[in-house]
């Protein structure tokens, strides 16, 4: 969600993992806070009553100052999250077809290193040796990737 | 020059209260608006654009407002970018213009305007390159925003309120209020929630006759009815914002805007409508032309309303320009009230012929077939120019591009809309149960069609909530002016576009749009967020319609195929403060106290925080370190007997006939063949066969169970029970309901546990044979309703005693008394731990990570063995969960007390590189006089007896592998 705009009282972007929230200030003044997935699966794609309750409640106990702007946005989307939430990369059983996906809780920290992987995954039709356990094949297998405590919160 | 009409409005004239207006004093009546005030006083000027810097006025009367954006109050009370037309005038309120300096009149940045051709839509990615962004972006923020912030804390009260009825009115205008006294009568509840301070909408503002005598006095008896109803909660000054799933509708209410405020500044409503009928008007949409956004230049509507409901005259000489016959009305309203209205262009060819010909008659002239190519004035509105060439003198033109229905909340709900050729607008389709559209909303533009509209909405609410509908009171009758939604077309820009203002809070100009769409940005989202038209704190409410008719044209496409974009809440901006109520500060993440939080205070506890919970870790005496405590917390469990506080315990009860089918669903083993007064130890597993909780499951009867969790993971395991019940089996008939803070529990271990109970009263037999090891009772205990498990954490016959919450302090201080003469002792969470890796019970969390199965912990045999569904189970038998080589729980000892440490890493003979296992717990145990831990090791249980390294960092040690279990393997001590 983003706040009205006001003039430059915030210059980085915050995460907190302890309250679950990130709160940064765009180049027009507006706040933007965002953080939490439902609980649920849902592709509504709208976002709830709780979790704007939970964002707004964690951005004035980071920012207390902030209680008196007025949110003018606030959107969702569908946050893709695989069963052991890592993403799947790598090639699929149909030639030609590759799969980058489930990107949800980490995608922003770690897409530069799943472009370059994904990239020489392509270019050999073989896995790149980083992403070999992250393959669509391990939900078959059983052989999971836990980044549970890694991510999982904030995104 | 605005100015005060003598006769008029809702204001109350025999008091005059006074304004602070950027510290000059403005005087005004109650009932007035910062807005209305403005007008009054003739200051033209009540903001400044955000990027140029133009003057502007007051342009609406609602809270669509894009320029009267004014500051409130000070320090820790200031509130940016408050609605002038929204807030009502008390006596000494501070009122302060934005983003200028050192006056919105004489702003110094004003200058910026003749520097547009530098800010044009997206011109961070072309104009100021040299030397570089990085350079300029500091000075240009600097000047983004357009509001000082509050920079303290908010010492405002917010309160949440949640509320239950049959039937949500939204919009407290004509059609809404008689749909709720409708509604009413027919004995549904309803909640009424107008966003003014006022209701009436738009009828507020006009001479309309209902029953014969004006609107006030049928208003008057309405909402006196509605008052007295008691099915009936008539919210004012509160906007619903949002709708969302199932009939929830989020409210903001306004209390500070009172005179004198209220202790609590805003009130948040979660109502939650068996149905929902939305009225929320139609707001009216601005005219393109060159100037637009001159002071002086008002919505037609607004400069109506402004003399009807204020008695305010927007100027001296008042134009209005349409393209549909609104304004034609507003003219009329004008000369009614004394206002000097003395033109009317209207852009079609033909306008509504009465009402032009009673127009001419009171010397207003009408001119149709011209339209303003142009306004022309300094710091504000002088003349405006027509197509015809011809200049005329006015200081207010009141402009009217037609009407868009308020159709955000509609689309929240993801309810179709479609366009309107007539109207030019979007309007709501398939209106039906349990959400409908009504009146201005609905497109109807006379209130007798809003009237027919809210009878045949509440018929329609009725039959669908099983009503008969005969306490139906007769329709109102109405006398009005006839007119018609038609609109005119818009004219096609020409002349300068980039003087033509689309969106004017953030300075958006046709210009803009074309530069959008020459770059190929053609479809309506990709337009908004190059041009960033509607993005402002108005959102757009006055400016994306135009910017829509313009994309359509110069596309060549009809509007309803370039569409909108998706309308998200807030319809209209919510406080932050509201939204997050109470739940700051102290309240955000509350501190859970123990029911015996007292008496473990006086027994000097070491405290820890677990789960949100301060927990004793351990009781150090004097002299003491807290690694001391806990060897001799730990020594005196095992020779005599120690009082634990347990109490975070999760629990939760399970009952209903499906009780224990449901219940087996979920565990490992098979916990639904208990018998009543038995306990079992069970795992959970979540799909992909990954341990995620353990704890016990007690019968008590043949429908009840009691659930034990880890302290952690209350609040989740309840929660993923109720998604199972809700979501997969909702045939099942079973309840969950989470007890854990209901109970106060105690663990009473060691082999003088039994001594203890013995010197309490009770009716439960817990000896021996009466109740043997994982058995549950419940009973009287020490003159309170009790549950005695036997049970055990530590490996001691141990026993759970459970009391209702409020009976803990005084249990534990008699359980401390009782046994005080055979030294029991008090033992808290991290002699716990240490008791329970002596014994090897498993830590879920600490010893299990994302990947643990049941085979990884030894308890693969059964997990084959079970018969029958539970969670997990599928993917127990995929290959990667037979492996044999997969890290498995093993105990390790003789090493070195310094590396073997939690997180350790472990290499088997012959691994040079990488890692076969690690550490999970480690501890010194006083019952074995050495250091012990738990392991995760490759092929761990085939390994019991080998020796492996230990790496902790850039030190290493051998040890040994060894069972988990280290102490009363055949389990001597815990069946005594």
């Amino acid at each position: 969600m983003v706040t009205e705009p006001v003039k430059p009282l915030i210059d980085s972007v915050l995460v907190s993992a302890a309250i679950h929230v990130y709160v940064s200030q765009t180049g027009r003044g507006e706040v933007v806070i965002g953080g939490g997935a439902d609980v649920f699966s849902s592709y509504a794609q709208r976002g709830g009553l709780p979790v704007f309750e939970a964002n707004a409640q964690a951005a004035v106990e980071l920012f207390p100052c902030l209680s008196r702007l007025r949110v003018m946005r606030q959107w969702a989307g569908t946050v893709d999250i695989s069963p052991d939430t890592s993403p799947i990369m790598g090639p699929t059983p149909i030639a030609g077809l590759y799969v980058s996906a489930g990107w949800g809780t980490g995608g922003y920290k770690a897409i530069p290193a799943g472009g370059e992987t994904m990239a020489y995954t392509l270019a050999r039709d073989e896995p790149h040796p980083l992403i070999r356990s992250f393959g669509l094949d391990r939900f078959a297998s059983g052989a999971l990737v836990d980044e549970g405590a890694a991510s999982g919160v904030a995104h | 020059m605005g100015y005060r009409l003598l006769k008029g409005g809702h204001i109350d004239r025999t008091q005059q209260v006074h304004i602070r207006w950027n510290g000059r004093k403005l005087p005004a009546f109650p009932g007035d608006t910062v807005a209305s005030t403005l007008l009054a006083n003739d200051v033209a000027i009540a903001g400044r654009g955000m990027k140029l810097h133009r003057p502007r006025g007051v342009f609406t009367i609602g809270p669509e407002e894009p320029n009267a954006l004014v500051t409130l109050g000070r320090g820790s009370e200031l509130e940016p970018s408050a609605r002038a037309t929204m807030i009502p005038v008390r006596d000494g309120l501070e009122v302060r213009a934005q983003n200028a300096w050192p006056s919105v009149r004489f702003d110094l940045a004003r200058g910026l305007d003749r520097t547009a051709g530098l800010w044009h839509a997206a011109f961070y990615h072309k104009t100021f390159k040299w030397p570089s962004w990085d350079f300029w972006e500091r000075w240009i923020r600097r000047t983004a925003g357009i509001a000082q912030p509050p920079r303290e804390r908010d010492p405002a009260r917010y309160d949440a309120v949640n509320a239950h009825c049959d039937l949500l009115v939204v919009g407290g205008g004509p059609a809404g209020l008689l749909a709720a006294q409708m509604a009413s009568r027919a004995g549904l509840t309803v909640v009424l929630a107008e966003q003014d301070s006022e209701c009436g909408g738009r009828l507020l503002a006009t001479n309309t006759l209902i029953n014969d005598a004006p609107v006030t006095v049928w208003f008057a008896s309405l909402l006196g009815e509605l008052a007295a109803s008691r099915n009936v909660t008539l919210l004012t000054a509160t906007t619903c914002f949002g709708l969302y799933d199932h009939g929830t509708a989020g409210l903001v209410q306004r209390l500070d805007l009172r005179s004198p405020p209220a202790t609590v500044r805003q009130r948040y409503w979660r109502v939650h409508a068996k149905q929902t009928l939305l009225a929320t008007g139609a707001i009216e949409q601005p005219l393109v032309f060159e100037q637009n956004d001159l002071p002086g230049i008002l919505l037609a509507g607004a400069v109506r309303q402004y003399a009807n409901r204020y008695g305010v005259a927007a100027g001296r000489r008042i134009v209005l320009a349409t393209n549909n016959d609104s304004a034609y009305l507003a003219a009329l309203d004008l000369v009614a009230a004394d206002a000097p209205v003395k033109l009317v262009l209207d852009s079609r060819t033909e306008g509504p012929a009465d009402l032009a010909k009673w127009l001419r008659a009171q010397g207003v002239e009408v001119r149709t077939g011209v339209r303003v190519a142009k306004a022309i004035g300094g710091r504000r509105l002088e003349r405006v120019l027509l197509d015809t060439q011809e200049e005329i003198a006015c200081d207010a033109l009141g402009v009217s591009g037609g009407w868009q229905p308020a159709v955000h909340l509609w689309s929240h709900a993801r309810a179709p809309i479609a366009y309107d050729e007539a109207s030019r607008s979007f309007q709501p389709r398939a209106s039906r149960p349990p959400l409908q559209a009504i009146g201005s909303l609905a497109g109807r533009t006379t209130l007798d069609a809003s009237f027919d509209d809210a009878m045949s909405a509440v018929r329609q609410a009725l039959a669908h909530a099983g009503k008969t509908e005969e306490a139906l009171l007769a329709r109102p009758a109405v006398q009005e002016a006839p007119i018609s939604a038609e609109t005119g077309v818009l004219p096609p820009a020409n002349g300068n576009t980039a003087r033509q203002w689309l969106d004017f809070l953030h300075d958006v100009t046709v210009a803009d749009a074309e530069i959008a769409l020459s770059e190929g940005y053609e479809h309506v989202e990709l337009l908004k967020r190059y041009t960033t038209c509607g993005m402002a704190a108005d959102q757009g409410k006055t400016s994306n319609l135009n910017a829509l008719h313009i994309l359509a044209e110069k596309n060549a496409k009809s509007p309803g195929e370039v569409g909108t974009t998706t309308f998200r809440p807030p319809y209209t901006p919510v406080t932050l403060g509201a939204i997050a109520g109470r739940q700051v500060g102290e309240r955000y993440a509350p501190k859970r106290l123990l029911p015996a939080h007292a008496e473990h205070e006086s027994l000097g506890a070491h405290w820890w925080e677990a789960g949100g919970w301060m927990r004793p870790a351990c009781y150090p005496r004097k002299g003491e370190t807290p690694a001391q405590a806990v060897q001799r917390e730990a020594s005196a469990v095992r020779a005599g007997v120690g009082l634990f506080d347990a109490s975070p315990l999760g629990k939760i009860e399970v009952t209903g006939p499906d009780a224990a089918k449901f219940l087996d669903r979920f565990y490992v083993n098979n916990v639904g063949r208990l018998e009543d007064g038995r306990v079992r130890y069970g795992l959970m597993l979540n799909e992909n066969g990954i341990i995620i909780d353990d704890g016990t499951v007690g019968r008590l009867g043949r429908q009840h169970f009691v659930v034990t969790t880890t302290s952690g993971g209350a609040g989740r395991i309840a929660a993923w029970l109720e998604e199972w019940r809700q979501c997969e089996w909702p045939d099942l008939e079973v309840f969950v309901s989470p007890v854990t803070t209901q109970w106060a529990t105690y663990a009473i271990a060691g082999p003088r546990a039994r001594q203890l109970l013995a010197r309490f009263r009770t009716d439960i037999a817990f000896d021996w044979r009466s109740m043997p090891h994982m058995s549950l009772r419940e009973g009287r205990f020490a003159g309170v309703t009790a549950r005695l498990y036997r049970v055990s954490f530590s490996g001691e016959l141990g026993y759970e005693i459970n009391v209702p919450a409020r009976y803990g302090a005084t249990l534990w201080q008699e359980l401390l008394k009782a046994g005080a003469d055979f030294g029991v002792t008090p033992y808290g969470v991290e002699t716990v731990l240490l008791l329970r890796l002596e014994k090897g019970y498993l830590h879920v969390g600490v010893d299990t990570d994302g990947t643990t199965t049941p085979s990884d912990v030894g308890w693969g045999e059964l997990a084959a063995r079970r018969k029958g569904e539970f969670i997990g189970k599928r993917s127990l038998a995929r290959p990667d969960n037979q492996r044999t080589d997969r890290l498995q729980l093993v105990g390790l000892t003789d090493a070195d007390a310094g590396v073997l440490v939690p997180g350790a890493h472990l290499r088997l003979p012959g691994t040079i590189e990488g890692s076969d296992g690690w550490v999970t717990s480690a501890a010194h145990s006083p019952a074995l006089g050495k250091t012990i831990a738990l392991a995760l090791l490759r092929r761990g249980r085939k390994l019991h007896g080998e020796r492996l390294m230990v790496h902790d960092l850039d030190r290493k040690c051998e040890a040994t592998v060894v069972s988990p279990t280290f102490l009363d393997a055949d389990g001597k001590r815990l069946n005594a």
